[in-house]
């Protein structure tokens, strides 16, 4: 209101000011608007080229590792930079990054729900705001205590679980344990899932809040209970919002490094099981192989890198294009 | 099957058999006391393990209890509410022990002494030294990172909402939201890239570079959802005036907005400093003080956290180090935080709405 | 089946703020009762007090009894959710499951019981909207999503939605408020149809609109902004718009405020 009346205010001279006010729109035509803009316009491509700088210099250098590389940089179950010739590929890797990914959000997502529909759905009001605050907090823990954590604490309280899902579900294969240091993909999993956990839980909070609460009130006139409720009028309109959000935090997990790097005792192959001790990831192996590397080991892991940088980006691509598309929809960026 | 039954009594519809008020704490500590017995009896040495017996004990308890007495749909909503709070405290368990465990161990050797003093040629695996490097050199690779990363964010974001129009600010705001989902070790092998093409060693600086690339776009977000939130009216107004554009942004719409955006740079800043990877590859970390970050090895908090641990060969000291360490950061982060909160919620702008 | 609501001493509440301070009333089965007044009177909270939506509002509770067919609404062991199964209720924007196809919306309140056959379930879905006057319409038309209707439809929808559970009451909340000339008289043609098989209570600015439809008319108002709402006299229709008993209702009616 009172800055309409501001706007109204000044009109000794309104023609001029109405002109003035569509050059100084346009914002090219005195020379402090010229040196701002050019600032910022500067700052954004500024942005822009750094991303092509990544792409360009990380496909360079590993241009430069992969064409010497005398195996298969695909399929090649080894990793080793020092033979004459070299022979090194990211199959491993790229198996151990989905693996510990995919257990993550396996076990990160539903609770990440849980949480977000316990935080608008059930907790009362006065429990949820600081609760919501502590798990902003929570996001906020830098990886490196998670990894230090994970590796002291964690690892140790893993054995009695090993333990009972070997004798139970041994049988899979999937879960048989030879009695290793549960320093494996599963442990890597939870704790990259106790990571992953506030981001997944804040975006599909914030999807929640916004349900159409008239359509909520349909469904409670209608004589439903809180779980139809929330099944008929919250879960619909949130299920993109939480697939984006499951992605976000897919993005993370892919990409951590110090916690998987602390926790997992590494090897270069593939095991069969997620309880025995082994694998790798993508981020996981720069760091520990980085220290000893010759420059040309460098630039192999540096092509592993471009490679996890390539599959992230796919994915938060994805989750960004699913949150955008939903916008457009909902008609809320008006 | 009651229910069915019930409906039929017209007298009653609205008197569904309902569970009394207490039950689902009887359930509660009725599972409790069986998973307890269950795991003495097994002998099972996880109090884990212990909470997990009874966690799915209570949620079969309370649907086989409800199904029975309230019907199914009131069962399912029972299971529906139980899974949620079982949720939620599965999920507060690591949580709240990482933190007591992180305060409780850390607390062991932080002292003024540990805060003063730096590794210099104590070993890895005995006591004493302590983390001076390692704050000095984060203060500086974020300090550095924070003074080329705030102010080309703070621009990208001026110019895409107060400029932003077509294709060139289209592709701006997917890049960055890209950007926010880089791995922070992706971004330490580019400047590592770099650094291998113009052959020079690791030092601070470098380190810096990294973590500006993982800086700029939260603040651009950040940044954008501020500006976003002043008021056109104030804009039109201040144009009406004759206030040239670039004035206008400079004098009226950052000025407004400066809390959010203070808010946002303090965040960025408690994100960036929690980072390791970049650091481990371009930074590498250095038992001795080195207070320029422009040449030679500097150390790192977070980094030296990941060194202690890894290169001390379970040593307890080194441990006991790398809690202190670590709960020396996450007080740094949170300290952080906390500030950057009141700033948002002092400087709040009054939007009316 | 329609029923009887017998309000005494209702108080309701927002956290500490009180809205609506000892209401008493008696609501007739098969009739249309209108509640008037000026916003802010509590005549919506009051309307939501009647089949427990009002608890659902973060900090809102109620004091006092709501007999349906003399039982306490708010008495022991009453489950809100059969409650409002017992009591319908159409909102003041039409509200349609924008997920849902127009059969499945009508469909929404009976699966949730579950039990119900397919065959009986098309016949239902038929016989609600034939009863809100929509059949005609959307009958070749039933797997489109019902957010497709006009807004008039779309409340027509809602209120088939409604009487599909076989309530015993339908609250309306300012049903006509989002519609044009044209929906409203569709709307209040069905009220008319309606009240033969419900107890039908209708929250209205329109007075108008409450002369037309309704039987008893009921007039609340408030001292002064952010003091509770208060009902001043509930009478007969006629009554209400030619010789009302109180003078605020006077001045109400014949627009002197409000």
């Amino acid at each position: 209101m009172e800055s309409t009346q501001i706007t109204d205010t000044p009109p000794p001279t309104p023609q001029p000011v109405s002109a003035e006010q569509k050059r100084a729109a346009r914002g090219a035509t005195r020379p402090g608007d010229r040196i701002f803009l050019g600032l910022s316009r500067g700052s954004g491509i500024f942005l822009l080229v750094i991303m092509a700088a990544i792409a360009v210099f990380l496909t360079y250098r590993a241009s430069l590792a992969i064409s010497k590389d005398d195996a298969n940089f695909l399929t090649t179950f080894e990793w080793n930079t020092g033979l004459v010739p070299p022979k090194f590929g990211i199959a491993v890797l790229a198996f151990g990054t989905v693996v510990s990914s995919i257990v993550a959000m396996v076990i990160a997502v539903p609770i990440a729900v849980a949480i977000a529909l316990f935080l608008t759905h059930y907790a009362p009001r006065k429990l949820s705001g600081p609760i919501s605050y502590v798990i902003d907090l929570l996001a906020a823990v830098p990886s490196i205590v998670y990894g230090l954590w994970g590796a002291l604490i964690l690892v140790p309280h893993m054995n009695g679980l090993f333990g009972w899902l070997d004798t139970y579900l041994g049988w899979t294969g999937i879960f048989s344990w030879q009695g290793g240091a549960p320093r494996s993909m599963l442990t890597v999993g939870i704790l990259l899932a106790i990571m992953i956990l506030p981001i997944v839980t804040n975006v599909s909070r914030e999807v929640f809040r916004q349900a159409p609460q008239m359509i909520e009130e349909a469904a409670l006139a209608l004589g439903a209970t809180r779980w139809e409720v929330i099944r008929m009028a919250v879960l619909p309109f949130g299920r993109s919002g939480v697939i984006s959000a499951s992605m976000l935090g897919l993005g993370r997990a892919l990409g951590e490094t110090m916690a998987v790097a602390t926790v997992l005792s590494p090897t270069f192959d593939i095991q069969s099981s997620l309880l025995d001790p082994g694998g790798g990831t993508f981020a996981q192996n720069i760091a520990s192989k980085f220290g000893e590397a010759t420059e040309f080991g460098r630039d192999a892991l540096i092509a592993s890198g471009l490679v996890l940088f390539v599959i992230t980006l796919l994915v938060n691509g994805a989750a960004r294009m699913i949150i955008a598309r939903r916008k457009e929809y909902s008609g809320a960026n008006a | 099957m009651s229910h069915a039954a019930i409906a039929d009594k017209p007298a009653s519809t609205l008197r569904g058999a309902s569970l009394p008020k207490w039950s689902p704490y009887a359930i509660a500590a009725g599972s409790l006391a069986v998973a307890v017995g269950i795991g003495l009896a097994a002998g099972l040495d996880s109090k884990v393990q212990w909470g997990l017996i009874a966690a799915i004990l209570f949620l079969l308890g309370t649907f086989g209890i409800a199904a029975r007495v309230e019907g199914r749909r009131q069962a399912k909503d029972r299971i529906a509410t139980s899974l949620v709070w079982v949720s939620f405290l599965l999920a507060v368990v690591p949580l709240v022990s990482l933190v007591w465990v992180t305060v409780a161990r850390g607390v062991k050797v932080l002292d003024v002494y540990f805060l003063t003093h730096s590794m210099g040629v104590v070993a890895d695996t005995e006591p004493g030294g302590g983390i001076y490097a390692a704050i000095l050199g984060s203060l500086e690779q974020v300090g550095l990172a924070t003074v080329i990363a705030a102010p080309i964010g703070v621009l990208t974001a001026v110019y895409l909402v107060e400029y932003g129009r077509g294709n060139l600010s289209r592709a701006i705001t997917f890049f960055v939201d890209v950007m926010t989902g880089i791995p922070s070790i992706v971004a330490g092998l580019f400047i590592l890239s770099l650094m291998l093409m113009l052959d020079m060693e690791p030092f601070g600086f470098a380190g810096s570079m990294a973590l500006a690339i993982l800086m700029m776009p939260v603040v651009v977000r950040s940044t954008e959802e501020m500006l976003k939130l002043v008021p056109n009216e104030l804009r039109e107004a201040s144009l009406a005036l004759g206030i040239p554009k670039w004035r206008t942004i400079l004098k009226v719409v950052l000025p407004t907005s400066i809390g959010g955006i203070t808010t946002g740079i303090m965040l960025a800043i408690a994100r960036i400093a929690g980072e390791t990877a970049p650091v481990l590859l371009l930074v590498w970390g250095n038992p001795f003080i080195n207070a320029n970050p422009f040449e030679g090895a500097q150390a790192s908090l977070p980094l030296y956290i990941y060194q202690q641990y890894a290169n001390s060969a379970g040593s307890g000291a080194a441990y006991d180090r790398a809690w202190a360490a670590s709960l020396t950061l996450i007080a740094f982060v949170m300290i952080l935080n906390l500030v950057a909160r009141g700033i948002a919620r002092w400087k709040a702008p009054k939007t009316g709405r | 089946m329609a029923k009887r609501i017998d309000v005494s001493g209702l108080t309701a509440y927002y956290s500490a703020h009180k809205a609506i301070e000892d209401i008493s009333m008696t609501v007739e089965p098969r009739s249309v009762t209108a509640f008037i007044g000026p916003s802010g009177c509590g005549k919506s909270t009051f309307l939501r007090t009647l089949n427990r939506m009002h608890e659902v509002t973060p900090g809102g509770r109620v004091e006092g009894k709501v007999l349906l067919d003399d039982e306490d609404l708010y008495g022991q062991g009453i489950d809100p959710v059969s409650v409002r199964r017992e009591v319908g209720m159409v909102f003041q924007r039409p509200n349609p499951f924008p997920t849902m196809s127009i059969f499945d919306n009508v469909a929404a309140g009976l699966r949730l019981n579950g039990s119900y056959k397919k065959a009986e379930l098309a016949d239902v879905v038929e016989k609600s909207l034939k009863g809100a006057n929509l059949w005609n319409e959307v009958k070749d038309r039933l797997n489109k999503p019902g957010s497709g209707l006009s807004g008039g439809q779309q409340q027509r929808l809602c209120i088939a939605r409604a009487i599909a559970v076989q309530p015993k009451v339908l609250l309306m909340d300012e049903p006509c408020s989002a519609l044009d000339p044209i929906s409203t008289l569709a709307i209040e043609d069905l009220i008319g149809e309606l009240k033969e098989r419900f107890t039908i209570v209708i929250v209205t600015h329109n007075m108008q609109q409450a002369a037309r439809v309704s039987d008893r008319t009921a007039f609340f108002n408030l001292a002064a902004v952010g003091q509770p709402g208060k009902l001043i006299e509930i009478d007969d229709t006629e009554r209400i718009f030619s010789n009302p008993s109180v003078q605020a209702t006077e001045d109400y009616i014949s627009g002197r405020f409000g």
